[in-house]
């Protein structure tokens, strides 16, 4: 059973290991002070800008998404499930979880939360014309049911001890039951939504009903989009924004050396190279190992990222997740023995299938030049064809033999394998099938023992460094910009901006940033 | 009266040209999208994209409907005075489409107030002046000007003035302009980055016109009966030119409206060419039509002035 108090046990372990991520931030004033306006600058935007949490699928999206609506958990710096919404989360079986919501909350048009407000919120993502971003995860609820006001049970057609974890992503945050119209959001966020123009802005001014008393220290603050690199880093340095998402890499230092601040947020995000296992030379075992020792990690991660990511290790956990298998070797750059690999399938001579890459896929056009020129070096001819980045996921993300893709960090190791791996994963790039990897996904989520579920994940790390044709050279950090009146940032593994979160956090703190101002020349 | 009958039925002819321009067009533009590849339940879903997902919104959005049953569905609209709904937001593509010309046609009748006066001023006087070093440096300098990309201007400008100086606002967000002063200081750079793209091209254009009209024979004739230079100019140059000049500032400004998203983007500027490249991205196809149909009006509606302002200004000449 997995009550409350496990989850806050659980918890306190992690609090303590977050503790380090903490200290490490050098921004922390020591109390914060209500109110202000920030402008905070996105990077996509456009007329697909959605209210509607289901349809939410873009770091712009997520980041109003939290400061309207709540989730019925959040997820913390780690990744930990935290009682938001729901104030008690139980299951005896990890088949059916009963949720215990918190009384007294309201929507920003003053009704009161109920379990009928749950109900049509998770009900709603398998109707397959909300188009939701999350039908798959939804499609393991066989039912949810209100049992009283406050009161909801879901019954899921598996056991499945991580489950609330998926009630944390941004896509099952709560709305009134019924909503249809997404003109504007109706949520119980710390903030309710003045203006909502697609493409353009959106404004949000604190909520005085807000059910927590701490937090959300902003009057007001508004998001634009700029999706030009160079306008976007303009806009901080001259002080027309507060605040950025995805600062460039390679403008890192420019903003520091301005007294801008950057926070580095480790993610489990990361561009990847899929080889399927199903048609083309990645029937061939020898050639996929061949390809993961061509990748130049070391050189990808200085020349790609400048430092700004983790190495990987053909598997989907980065370093920093508490399941990482640290006993595995690491896969490293061997061109010999990619060419003795070769040699042996008889790939060497061969017209190879082109390598598929797109500016959609973060840095893959970059990587994809980097593993042709490591391939040439061994005589081995790799063609890079580079897609446009409009269409790339519908058209040509896990069509080809060879191509690159890019997943985001997800809310739990679970979740990870679950959506790219297993062999019904709606997003298993290298359409790779292991009978036993599916049996190891059933058993770890009827685990309840937290040892006996590591040696598992470690087990299913394993297979997929062995069998996968995934090669994940790297792991992304996230970078945010901000000035340095902003106060309360601090790195959370959900990347971005406290995993979106940020809003219900920061405060201003103008004095210390006029005082800083004024050391600064001397 | 015979002359003003067979006029106003050239004038005519020329807008009948016009409309079966944009009837064309828009047959066009609506098969072109037809064959773009995926659509707009691709777009919505992303990564999300199942087959299964896809379908049923494919099916609820009638898109699995033969492309010639859903021209018919368009067309029927359109002759019923209705435009539509995104396919993404459900809201009339009229009021979407509308809201951002407005915000265009502010940015590009603005850059117009400026650029036009100071192009022609400038080609007027290089042509007044040519072959002397003033030619000569306008010459060098309009060309230097139209030679970098106006992402360059753009971003440097930025760069300098907000940046290093700041003395103007990065972005030029609409929402933020509360007074004249504010209306400046947010217009100032990105109607200097256009003007830098289109004063040049007038202005060269507009020597050449002024050139070819004072070496013509009439002009020597008038400098022979001793008018003054300022009186030959503008009684005898300026009427002669204002045809050709006119389809120049016309083409220039029909660019202001469509050709301007990378001005649009830098500077945060809610125009309609992003709403235009947005629907695109997104597949939005109602909203990609009204666009294409606006772009499309005001570039014939500009050339279609220019053509009958030349052809005034032959009669004026013929009457004459």
């Amino acid at each position: 059973m997995l009550s409350r108090r496990d989850m806050m046990k659980q918890g306190a372990l992690l609090v303590a290991a977050g503790g380090a991520v903490l200290r490490s931030c050098p921004v922390r004033a020591a109390s914060p002070v209500r109110g202000g306006h920030v402008r905070v600058a996105s990077t996509t935007g456009s007329l697909s800008d959605t209210l509607d949490p289901a349809r939410q699928s873009m770091v712009t999206d997520y980041i109003r998404g939290a400061m309207f609506y709540d989730g019925l958990v959040m997820l913390d710096e780690t990744q930990v499930p935290r009682p938001a919404l729901a104030e008690r989360i139980d299951s005896d079986d990890f088949r059916t979880w009963t949720l215990r919501l918190r009384s007294g909350v309201q929507f920003h048009d003053g009704a009161t939360l109920t379990s009928a407000d749950v109900v049509y919120s998770l009900l709603r993502h398998l109707d397959p014309l909300v188009a939701s971003q999350v039908r798959f995860q939804a499609a393991a609820m066989r039912s949810v049911r209100a049992d009283g006001p406050l009161t909801v049970i879901i019954e899921l057609y598996e056991p499945n001890i991580s489950f609330p974890s998926v009630l944390g992503m941004s896509n099952f945050a709560i709305i009134r039951d019924g909503t249809k119209n997404f003109a504007t959001a109706n949520g119980t966020g710390p903030f309710r939504c003045a203006a909502f123009q697609p493409g353009i802005r959106s404004l949000a001014v604190r909520s005085p009903d807000f059910w927590k008393t701490d937090g959300a220290w902003m009057d007001s603050i508004e998001v634009i989009s700029i999706s030009d690199d160079m306008a976007r880093h303009n806009a901080l340095l001259s002080g027309d924004v507060d605040i950025i998402t995805e600062v460039n890499p390679r403008l890192v230092a420019l903003l520091r050396r301005r007294d801008m601040g950057v926070m580095e947020s480790p993610t489990g995000t990361y561009t990847d190279f899929a080889i399927r296992q199903d048609i083309g030379p990645g029937k061939n075992a020898d050639f996929i190992q061949a390809m993961k020792c061509l990748f130049n990690r070391d050189q990808i991660a200085d020349s790609v990222w400048l430092g700004f990511c983790r190495l990987g290790n053909d598997q989907p956990l980065p370093p920093e997740d508490r399941y990482y298998n640290h006993d595995l070797p690491q896969t490293t750059f061997d061109p010999e023995r990619a060419k003795w690999l070769l040699r042996k399938s008889g790939f060497l001579n061969q017209t190879l299938p082109p390598l598929i890459c797109s500016p959609a896929a973060n840095a893959s056009v970059d990587i994809a030049v980097l593993l042709q020129n490591e391939a040439s070096r061994i005589g081995l001819r790799l063609d890079v064809r580079r897609m446009p980045a409009d269409g790339y996921w519908s058209q040509s993300w896990m069509h080809f033999p060879l191509g690159f893709g890019n997943i985001n960090a997800s809310v739990s190791a679970d979740m990870t394998f679950a959506v790219a791996f297993a062999s019904a994963a709606p997003w298993n790039e290298s359409h790779w099938r292991s009978p036993r990897f599916d049996q190891l996904l059933v058993l770890s989520r009827r685990e309840a023992d937290e040892e006996k579920r590591k040696a598992i994940y470690h087990e299913m790390q394993t297979l997929i460094h062995n069998e996968s044709g995934l090669c994940i050279p790297n792991f992304i950090t996230s970078l945010d910009g901000y000035h340095r009146r902003i106060r309360g940032l601090h790195p959370y593994q959900g990347g971005h901006l406290m995993g979106n979160n940020f809003s219900r956090f920061i405060w201003v703190d103008d004095e210390a940033a006029s005082r800083q101002s004024e050391s600064a020349p001397a | 009266m015979t002359m003003n009958a067979a006029l106003i039925r050239a004038i005519l002819r020329i807008i009948g040209a016009s409309l079966v321009s944009l009837v064309f067009v828009t047959i066009a533009v609506f098969f072109i999208t037809a064959v773009l590849p995926g659509d707009v339940a691709d777009a919505l879903l992303g990564q999300a994209a199942t087959p299964d997902a896809v379908a049923a919104l494919r099916h609820s959005l009638n898109l699995d409907k033969p492309v010639l049953v859903r021209f018919v569905i368009w067309v029927n609209g359109l002759l019923h005075g209705d435009f539509g709904v995104s396919l993404i937001s459900r809201r009339p593509v009229l009021a979407m489409a509308s809201e951002r010309l407005i915000h265009s046609l502010l940015l590009a009748g603005v850059t117009a107030l400026f650029a036009v006066p100071v192009a022609l001023v400038l080609g007027t006087a290089s042509a007044i002046f040519r072959n002397t070093l003033f030619d000569r440096a306008v010459s060098l300098l309009t060309l230097c000007v139209v030679s970098v990309p106006e992402f360059l201007v753009a971003t440097l400008a930025v760069f300098i003035f907000s940046v290093q100086l700041h003395l103007l606002p990065s972005l030029a967000s609409i929402s933020d302009i509360h007074s004249i002063g504010s209306f400046l200081a947010s217009f100032s750079m990105p109607v200097t980055t256009l003007a830098c793209v289109i004063v040049g091209q007038m202005s060269r254009m507009t020597r050449a016109v002024m050139i070819d009209a004072l070496g013509s024979s009439w002009v020597e004739m008038a400098v022979l009966k001793g008018a003054s230079p300022a009186h030959i100019i503008l009684r005898h140059v300026i009427p002669n030119v204002i045809a050709p000049l006119f389809n120049v500032i016309a083409l220039s400004l029909s660019y202001l409206l469509g050709g301007v998203v990378i001005v649009e983007s830098v500077f945060h500027y809610p125009g309609i060419a992003s709403l235009m490249v947005d629907s695109v991205a997104a597949r939005d196809i109602p909203l990609v039509q009204i666009c294409a149909l606006i772009f499309c009006a005001a570039y014939l509606f500009l050339t279609t002035l220019a053509d009958i302002v030349a052809l005034l200004s032959s009669q004026r000449r013929h009457a004459a």
